[in-house]
């Protein structure tokens, strides 16, 4: 390992926070498989989340050739459309955007962006890898199963959920989903507790909160959010699994099933909901603050420009990260809950759109006047801006109880949710994979193949889902196999959704070249060095690329600004890293 | 759900504290300068395992509220018929107290260095635990050959639900409170394990209070309070 000496130095001795004990690995076995390294864990994560996240493709790629064919894909009956539904939604959600999102870029990044050797507890943060392996295994079990997967829905109501009309309902399928939550929840908290603790308390000398990069902001925010909501989900996939295997009626109602009057006694769907959603809608910013604070580095990087109003964007993830909590049952609305709560959650909603709106001006005006680099980075940073903002609008229409009512079961809240919780993420994916896996590798990955892979799925998302809002407002159902001949569907919206599929399967191709890419230059891509975007940020200037064992050499780095210091006026050059002392200092260091 | 959004209010002012002694109303982009300039406001200096149960315990907290609150809810549908509460219950939490007492006195011991005080303290805390667990099982026993099955009434269902996941999560601290025993019984010096001693001490309090909450729960002692909250909110 070869150490950079800092500058021979200048200022303030490094590391007075304790040092990580670390685990040396033995063999190639520790090393790569069984690994406590936050770096190898990260990249672990990443791969079996993007592993099963391409299952979810597919089956997306089903669904959509049902419903632009209708009729034509025998193979594909009404049980089984459910079925992929389900199955695409929640591996989506849960187990690709927020296992990478917090499993894979919150443990690259947090050790290395906050000066630490390591997570704080490297054995656990092991260990959450595995049983989220678990889970991912046991949701992919159910394909094998009797019966099928669940095709409950990604919300898995009850009661249909556990009756027999449902797919997997009365079969292994509805268990093995809920098996699997409550494995992803137990393995999240192992992952998340590191997390957190470490930016508690790992953070190297001269890190404070108010010098973190607003990434660690939005990943940490969203962990602390993540261990409160997920219990609620645990704790409702508990309470089902003792409905479906033990009888009890903690959700099911007096319910006649095929004439039969079944074993459950006045249970409350009801109460599910609200556990649900207690944890889904803050699941929603769970996935969308990392993405917040990825994107504002991604800008202030490649625009060569401090971010506009830090404290504002620090201010706004944590105020939303708590409004967060009181706005679950905007999705309850149709539900049959107590109408006058959906006056006070309706408030809610459009108060938190506010400091989300603070994040999109910032955004904006950090790029104003800015020396933008068209980077491939930069091109998912801005793709992602346009489509939250077009995602959130429609959010705001879905927010009003009157205008919800006859828009919620149409397929405008596909697309509403598919631009602001699936679009609008997966650009934040992609470009903080381009933006980071030089460092991951040590390799540029190919531009050309980057720009195509970015046209084509920015351009195809939008071919995809701005449609789709305009058959929601025609009034076409969401969930549905078939259509069928309605009179208020008229055969251009047939038209439409051939279109609409494929344009999607040219999406999905597009990701195939991403992939080729992500392979081809891990072999074949140019040497990054060590800070090719020239960026600010601690991860960029480590001694090594890819970082070695412990991230630092000898001595932890010593923090001395903010991590936004580009084009500061007087500078030699148009970034200042945060660990690099302040001139006064260099030459009070120079001086005996 | 009014349990879990006042729990979550408690979280919300500890953090909103802690969060005001940050200076998040400083200009970092002004501020050079080595961490000395800016007392206070680097990393927290409690151990990283003593912080890390704190948060694990604000997760555990939220679950069992989370719970508290579906069976506040459900409690008020028409077919709930509150089940006896077994009598053993009040001889379990006695052990319960007494083992809390037992871990506490180990840790008091660890901190004067004897040795002898951490092993009696932590095999009184784990046996009377182990018995607490056996109690609990004995309890539900007597439930079931009195007829209150799991399924037979929403009641019994969270009465058996609860209890459970209670017993799981001091299960799991009894691995802790084992592996810590067995460094001492391998000859471990007092100082390298005070600190496992006082975080299953802690751990242990945190678990008692929540089976007393569980416990108001089951008997009714808590539906004023309950009742109260749900005036509140709603």
């Amino acid at each position: 390992m070869v150490d950079i000496p800092y500058e021979g130095i200048a200022g303030a001795p490094p590391a007075e926070v304790p040092d990580v004990e670390l685990y040396h690995p033995k063999s190639w076995l520790t090393r790569y498989v069984f690994s406590q390294d936050a770096k190898v864990i990260a990249v672990q994560y990443s791969l079996t989340a993007s592993a099963i996240g391409l299952v979810a493709l597919v089956l997306s790629w089903m669904m959509r050739l049902q419903l632009g064919f209708p009729g034509t894909f025998s193979f594909i009956d009404p049980n089984q459309y459910l079925q992929l539904i389900t199955m695409h939604g929640m591996i989506m959600v849960i187990f690709l955007l927020t296992a990478l999102f917090l499993g894979g870029f919150g443990n690259y990044l947090i050790p290395l962006m906050v000066g630490a050797r390591d997570m704080v507890f490297p054995y656990v943060n092991m260990l959450s890898y595995w049983v989220y392996l678990l889970a991912v295994l046991v949701l992919v079990s159910s394909f094998f199963a009797p019966g099928g997967p669940t095709g409950a829905g990604w919300t898995l109501y009850p009661p249909q959920a556990i009756l027999s009309g449902t797919p997997g309902g009365q079969d292994w399928g509805i268990v093995l989903m809920l098996a699997s939550l409550i494995l992803f929840i137990i393995g999240f908290t192992m992952g998340g507790l590191n997390y957190v603790v470490t930016v508690l308390q790992a953070r190297t000398r001269g890190m404070t909160l108010m010098r973190l990069p607003l990434t660690v902001w939005g990943i940490f925010t969203a962990t602390v959010m993540a261990l409160l909501a997920f219990p609620a989900l645990f704790v409702a996939s508990v309470m089902m699994l003792f409905d479906r295997a033990l009888g009890t009626s903690f959700f099911m109602p007096t319910i006649v099933e095929m004439g039969q009057p079944t074993k459950y006694v006045g249970g409350s769907p009801l109460l599910f909901q609200h556990l649900f959603w207690f944890f889904g809608h803050p699941e929603v910013y769970i996935v969308a603050l990392p993405a917040f604070g990825i994107v504002s580095d991604l800008i202030s990087t490649h625009a060569r420009k401090n971010i506009f109003g830090y404290r504002m964007m620090v201010w706004a993830i944590v105020a939303i990260g708590a409004l967060s909590f009181v706005v679950w049952a905007h999705h309850m609305y149709v539900s049959g809950m107590y109408p006058y709560f959906g006056y006070f959650f309706a408030t809610t909603t459009l108060i938190i759109a506010i400091p989300t709106a603070i994040k999109v001006y910032n955004w904006v005006l950090t790029l104003w006047r800015g020396d933008i680099h068209l980077t491939l980075p930069m091109l998912f940073a801005l793709a992602f801006i346009i489509t939250f903002v077009n995602g959130g609008l429609t959010g705001l229409f879905l927010g009003n109880v009157v205008v919800d009512v006859p828009l919620s079961d149409t397929m405008f809240v596909v697309a509403h949710f598919h631009m602001v919780m699936g679009v609008a993420p997966i650009m934040v994916v992609l470009g903080g994979i381009y933006h980071w896996y030089p460092k991951v590798t040590g390799r540029m990955l190919n531009e050309v193949l980057g720009k195509f892979h970015f046209w084509v799925t920015f351009l195809g998302a939008y071919l995809i889902f701005f449609p789709m809002h305009y058959l929601g407002l025609l009034g076409v159902p969401r969930r549905y196999h078939e259509l069928g001949e309605a009179a208020f569907i008229p055969q251009s919206a047939h038209s439409l959704n051939a279109f609409i599929t494929v344009v999607a399967l040219t999406v999905g191709f597009a990701q195939m070249v991403f992939l080729f890419n992500l392979a081809w230059s891990l072999f074949k891509g140019r040497p990054s060095g060590g800070n090719p975007w020239k960026a600010t940020t601690l991860e960029w200037q480590t001694p090594e690329t890819p970082p070695g064992h412990g991230n630092w050499g000898k001595e932890l780095p010593v923090v001395y600004r903010w991590a936004y210091d580009y084009s500061v006026p007087g500078a030699k050059e148009d970034f200042i890293p945060q660990n690099q002392p302040p001139a006064t200092q260099r030459v009070r260091g120079a001086s005996p | 759900m009014s349990a879990i959004v006042l729990f979550l209010a408690v979280i919300a002012i500890i953090a909103g504290w802690w969060l005001s002694q940050q200076r998040l109303m400083a200009k970092p982009w002004l501020e050079e300068g080595p961490i000395d300039d800016f007392p206070g406001t680097g990393a927290v200096t409690l151990p990283a395992a003593k912080l890390g149960l704190g948060v694990f315990l604000a997760v555990v907290g939220a679950l069992f509220t989370l719970v508290i609150s579906a069976y506040s809810m459900r409690q008020n549908l028409a077919d709930w018929r509150a089940l006896p509460v077994p009598k053993l219950l009040w001889f379990n939490t006695g052990v319960l107290v007494l083992s809390s007492i037992a871990l506490q006195s180990a840790y008091l011991a660890a901190r004067r260095d004897d040795l002898e005080g951490v092993v009696i303290g932590l095999l009184a805390g784990g046996v009377s635990a182990v018995v607490f667990l056996v109690g609990q099982l004995l309890a539900w026993r007597q439930l079931i050959v009195a007829g209150y099955f799991v399924a037979s009434n929403p009641a019994n269902s969270f009465f058996y639900l609860i209890t459970a996941v209670h017993g799981l999560h001091l299960m799991g601290g009894l691995v802790a409170l084992g592996r810590t025993t067995s460094k001492v019984w391998r000859g471990a010096k007092v100082a390298e394990v005070r600190l496992s001693v006082e975080l299953c001490a802690i751990y242990w309090h945190f678990l008692l209070l929540v089976w007393l909450v569980v416990l108001g729960l089951l008997t009714g002692w808590t539906d004023n309070f309950i009742a109260i909250c749900r005036g509140l909110l709603s």
